[in-house]
């Protein structure tokens, strides 16, 4: 009876504890830091540069939130993350936020109980090949070895597509990106399949790259987009809002040289005051400063100019636009109204 | 006998041969190589299949560490350097040398800290591991754990400082108690410790500059340091933990040596890993909401819990060891349990079991690797995580596996061999 | 006795509880016990407002539904359609087989390599203790993934193809690729039972003779040759059984099919990887144990057999032998529990062992963190509990009997 009574309250207080600590925004600004989940090393999303300054895609989008809540795109503390231990640092308050291209998916956003706070890149699953091997298309892999990383979507997305198309294969799991790359150039594979932007990321290391294919099957949706914890909906509102910033910013043309000139004075486009805040108060409505989208833009530049310094056609990755360009120029991106 | 000298008169000599050298065969390299290399004709064939074993390992390992680069910014330029002709391309180390020492995210000027840190670790651990060392270094043994705390993660030296006060309170208060009885002293030790540190708390956080180093967070750490620093720290805390496992193991009272037997048995039959999986995945819902110490700590309370259980089990060997009659003396000398442990059974059961505590020491610290598989940049984490997988150096696993190897080889062989010696100064037995 | 001292009449005092030696123990046991609740009941309490607060749930359910991932290397049938729990199952088996493997391969080659250390021969003893030093000092991570790396030198399949192919196949049978070791595999044809039940029958027979050796040795003193007798017995009716029965086993070489070999029987690389590392590093660790236990044995006992005029060979199996394996096998076990624990690394090459289908990509797969931890050390932890059971059974009856 006593025990049951001294679990109550301790489960009491520890409810009364769990509450106190959901409100991220408060956390993030009394910390001064932005605790940002990444991954452990994948060129041009997430990677420690020689310095050891982590830099990429998916970093850009850490420093942009940084920057809105903050006012310093510097203040990120990045917690690298495995494919396995990513949820769980989200989920136990490890990190504020997880930007690791991580696939949107039913089940992660409803029973792993995350909010998925809208697409930064749209993916999808493609095989690399030799040429020597000599194989054009996806369906001719009947019986090959593939190697892939462990612990992501593609795995099981290799499966059904295999099965679909009454076709066999041998797994060869790998743990890194690193190892996946070095058990197909020593042949222990036919073919490595992860997300195509991946691929291209890891052909960019290749000795010659040119001897090596993407197979044209892409196998399967991957839309990559970082995450916060379900519940909190005020965080989940800016780290959403800020992607939607960048996005904007692009199909209204503010980049990071320009931004601090468009934000000094009122323009006459309505919707780019209102972003900037020069009009409204936007800024307010998700508690943060009236220029929070300034500093956001100002730390990395708009979502295009993320793109071409991070993984764009003029960087060793090597990635066109393609899927991810402005709905204006045919792409998928398009950034519900700052109104 | 002889027909041919039946006349010949017996000889008898007066005066002896001079030594003669021994024959041909028996002496210099020939004999040598008989004796040690070509005995029997099946040693004969194990020594040339020996001979031939280190042939094709030279040959392969040779060429390619004699022909290697070590000056060259990336693999690619590793390639048109050695132009097709085979050769280590050493230059990642050499260009990424800071970063398998340090990790990534050290400052790099604050290098000659975890340097400096090393370099006292010999300092403090000549006293406890050489008798031969003047007694008075103990002194530095003990301000050791605050020195190094001090120079690894920055910050005030007060903080450090009131640390080591409250400890030097805890164990003058413990002094004094001790008298009346062994409980009393540690308690009121405890409590005068955590008295003074509580007290000392306020100092520091109205004076976070005085003597203030750049701060380094924990998971800033990174490369071999993380290794030695896991494997200092654990290997420090699991030895108290240990002994008490192992006494409580020993213990009569039942359910104190239950607690601990589930608790030992438990931490040995699963493997290290799914204990660090456990303080990467799990721990955090066991901890109250919003404490969220970092994963360097909670990995160092696994390893700590894992590797006091391995040193519980040796100590309890060592205390198995003692002969019963030391028990018996003790009691008949009216001492009561925490006295006779203190005074007479610990000294001897750990002099026995120090060999067992190195094994299980080099064997932690081998095991710190395995932070690496849940993504922390220890030394093999580096190279399988940033370096691996950087643009410049992808594919040079070899030369890294090789280096990575090589530096706890050195280290391991160094605490063996002390060991060893050790072992051999210890023991009593002349057989 | 006379003397009978009664606790004092006074009665009990609180104070007792510490002072007095009878009750002391009580109270710390109790205090335990109530501090150990205690801190249960306090991580058990955040665990549950942690998980309502992040409305999350424990629940095994998972295992139930469908795994949807491949498995190269499987014992029982398996695919991506089958649960959870088949895929852990799937994991535990090759846990267990790559544990059984590397015990007997490292035991082989520990009981070498102590053996060898101890040689006269000086390059043989040399190159032993840089084996068992090198493998020793380096941790055994760093030996999976450089032996991961190596056996990925091996040519891969496309070597062996064409006219000028530059890999070839030993005796045309068997292939050594980077995917797979291919050896030809067994083909049972009709009347393959009759010969398994002579194969069976011959096995008996050499227990019986050895038996029966035996016996004759102790009762008469005379010694009959054991080795080739053996073999005859073990060989000669199966090989009459086989040719008279009309071959019914016959071999299934491996061919080049498609991307790789098929036909025989594959060794899957990463399985291969891993035995052999764990094989090499534990063999090392058992050398060590192997040499301590020869020397442990006294030097009298040698020259007391050498007395009676024993050769070498046989004063190392009847005498030095059975003494070393007293001194021997405790440490055995504990290193055999360390081959299945150091098992858990097989993901550094690639093995699907339980760690990385149940803790590795089942728990990704569905996120439940807890539930598949304790799983996973609740299977490690049964499998470490049944090795040292036998083995301490084992131990128990080649334990010195004293009276």
């Amino acid at each position: 009876m006593t025990k049951t009574v001294v679990l109550g309250a301790l489960a009491g207080v520890g409810l009364l504890a769990g509450a106190a600590g959901a409100a991220t925004l408060d956390d993030v600004k009394q910390r001064g830091t932005l605790n940002c989940g990444v991954v452990t090393g994948l060129p041009g999303f997430g990677a420690p540069n020689a310095n050891g300054e982590w830099e990429g895609f998916d970093v850009s989008m850490c420093r942009a939130v940084a920057a809105a809540v903050l006012g310093d795109p510097t203040a990120v503390q990045f917690v690298p993350t495995t494919g396995k231990t990513r949820f769980t640092a989200l989920a136990s308050g490890e990190i504020d936020m997880l930007a690791r291209n991580t696939t949107w998916t039913f089940s992660r956003d409803t029973d792993l109980k995350f909010d998925f706070i809208g697409v930064n890149y749209y993916d999808g699953q493609g095989f690399l090949v030799p040429k020597a091997l000599g194989v054009t298309s996806a369906k001719d892999l009947d019986g090959a070895t593939v190697c892939i990383q462990t612990g992501t979507t593609t795995e099981l997305n290799l499966a059904d597509f295999f099965r679909k198309n009454n076709i066999s294969y041998e797994p060869v799991p790998v743990e890194t990106q690193a190892e996946g790359q070095q058990q197909y150039l020593a042949g222990a594979c036919d073919t490595y399949t992860t997300d195509a932007s991946g691929l291209a990321a890891t052909r960019a290391t290749f000795e010659n790259p040119g001897d090596h294919v993407i197979l044209p099957e892409i196998i399967s949706k991957e839309p990559l987009a970082p995450l916060v914890r379900h519940g909190d909906n005020d965080w989940a509102d800016i780290v959403r809002w800020t992607l939607n910033a960048l996005i904007a910013a692009e199909e209204m043309g503010i980049t990071s040289a320009n931004v601090t000139e468009l934000a000094a004075s009122a323009g006459d486009n309505p919707e780019m005051n209102r972003l900037l805040g020069n009009e409204g108060n936007l800024g307010e409505m998700i508690g943060l400063s009236n220029d929070w989208a300034v500093k956001a833009i100002g730390a990395g530049g708009n979502y295009g100019e993320i793109f071409e310094k991070t993984i764009g056609e003029n960087t060793p990755i090597g990635l066109a636009r393609g899927l991810n360009a402005q709905w204006t120029d045919g792409g998928l991106l398009y950034s519900p109204p700052f109104r | 006998m002889s027909d041919t000298h039946a006349q010949s008169v017996p000889f008898v000599r007066e005066s002896f041969i001079p030594e003669a050298p021994p024959p041909e065969t028996d002496t210099g390299v020939v004999a040598w190589l008989r004796k040690n290399l070509f005995s029997t004709w099946a040693y004969a064939l194990l020594t040339i299949a020996a001979l031939y074993v280190i042939y094709v390992i030279l040959a392969g390992v040779l060429p390619w560490l004699l022909n290697g680069v070590w000056n060259a910014d990336s693999i690619q330029q590793c390639r048109e350097i050695l132009a097709g002709e085979r050769g280590g391309c050493f230059a990642v180390l050499t260009e990424r040398w800071n970063q398998l020492l340090f990790g990534f995210s050290y400052p790099t000027e604050a290098y000659w800290r975890p340097t400096l840190a090393f370099a006292l670790l010999f300092v403090a651990a000549a006293p406890v591991l050489f008798t031969s060392v003047p007694r008075i270094l103990l002194v530095a043994t003990l301000l050791y754990p605050f020195a190094a705390y001090w120079l690894l993660w920055g910050g005030t030296i007060l903080a450090p400082l009131v640390g080591l006060l409250g400890v030097i309170g805890g164990y003058l208060v413990y002094r004094r108690l001790i008298d009346r009885s062994f409980a009393y002293g540690l308690l009121g030790g405890i409590v005068a410790a955590a008295a003074i540190m509580w007290l000392g708390g306020f100092v520091v956080a109205d004076q976070p500059r005085f003597l203030s180093l750049l701060p380094v967070q924990s998971r800033d750490m990174g490369g071999f340091m993380l290794n030695m620093l896991l494997g200092v720290i654990c290997v420090s805390l699991s030895l108290p933990i240990g002994i008490l496992l192992a006494l409580g193991r020993q213990s009569s009272l039942p359910i104190i040596k239950w607690i601990c037997v589930v608790f030992i048995e438990f931490v040995r039959g699963v493997p290290l890993i799914t204990l660090l999986f456990v303080a990467n995945v799990v721990l955090a819902y066991f901890l109250p909401p919003g404490t969220t110490f970092d994963l360097i700590l909670r990995v160092i309370i696994m390893i700590t819990m894992f590797a006091s259980a391995y040193i519980a089990e040796v100590i309890r060997g060592g205390l198995a060891a003692l002969p019963r009659g030391q028990y018996e003396a003790a009691d008949s000398l009216g001492l009561d349990y925490a006295q006779a442990m203190r005074l007479v059974i610990l000294p001897q059961a750990l002099k026995i079991s120090i060999p067992g505590i190195v094994n299980v020491a080099v064997g932690l610290f081998k095991d710190t690797t395995l932070v690496s598989i849940i993504s922390m940049f220890d030394l093999v984490g580096m190279i399988r995580g940033p370096i691996l997988a950087s643009t410049d150096w992808g594919g040079v696993y070899w030369e890294l596996f090789g280096f990575a190897a090589l530096l706890f080889f050195v280290v391991c062989y160094g605490i063996s061999q002390y060991s060893q010696w050790l072992e051999r100064r210890l023991a009593t037995d002349h057989r | 006795m006379a003397i009978h001292t009664d606790p004092p009449a006074s009665g009990f005092r609180p104070s007792m509880l510490i002072n007095d030696t009878r009750y002391r123990g009580l109270t710390f046991q109790f205090i335990a016990l109530v501090l150990l609740i205690f801190a249960i009941a306090y991580l058990v309490s955040n665990l549950f407002g942690n998980l309502a607060a992040a409305g999350l749930n424990i629940s095994y359910d998972f295992l139930g539904e469908s795994a949807g991932y491949d498995i190269n290397q499987r014992l029982i049938p398996y695919d991506s359609q089958s649960t959870h729990l088949r895929a852990a199952m799937v994991g535990l088996l090759n846990t267990l087989l790559v544990a059984f493997l590397a015990c007997i391969t490292a035991t082989l080659l520990g009981v070498i390599a102590g053996i060898l250390r101890l040689s006269k021969n000086w390059l043989v003893s040399r190159l032993m203790s840089i084996y068992v030093e090198a493998f020793r000092n380096v941790p055994v991570l760093i030996w999976i993934l450089i032996i991961g790396t190596m056996v990925q030198q091996l040519p891969q399949p496309n070597a062996f193809r064409g006219e000028n192919a530059s890999a070839s196949m030993l005796f045309d049978a068997v292939a050594l690729t980077n995917r797979g070791i291919y050896i030809p595999g067994p083909v049972f044809g009709a009347g393959w039972t009759i010969l398994l039940v002579v194969a069976l029958l011959s096995v008996a027979g050499v227990v019986a003779y050895r038996r029966f050796a035996l016996k004759r040795l102790y009762d008469t003193g005379r010694i009959l040759p054991l080795v080739w007798p053996s073999l005859l017995i073990l060989l000669v009716p199966s090989v009459l059984a086989f040719f008279i029965l009309g071959r019914p086993v016959t071999l299934d070489y491996p061919v080049l099919r498609g991307f790789n070999f098929g036909g025989g029987v594959q060794i899957g690389v990463p399985l291969i990887a891993l035995w052999l590392a764990l094989s090499v590093y534990t063999g090392a660790f058992i050398a060590e144990n192997v040499r301590a236990g020869i020397l442990a044995v006294n030097r009298g006992q040698t020259e007391a057999a050498a007395s009676l005029g024993l050769r070498p060979r046989r004063i190392m199996n009847l005498v030095i032998l059975p003494q070393a394996l007293r001194v021997i096998i405790p440490p055995l076990i504990s290193q055999y529990l360390n081959i299945t624990k150091n098992s858990s690394l097989a993901i550094a090459v690639g093995y699907a062992d339980i760690t990385a289908t149940l803790g590795g990509i089942t728990l990704n797969q569905t996120g439940r963190a807890i539930e598949t931890v304790l799983l996973l050390m609740l299977f490690y932890l049964i499998i470490s509990l049944a090795i040292s059971a036998v083995m301490n059974l084992y131990n128990s009856s080649v334990a010195l009997k004293e009276r």
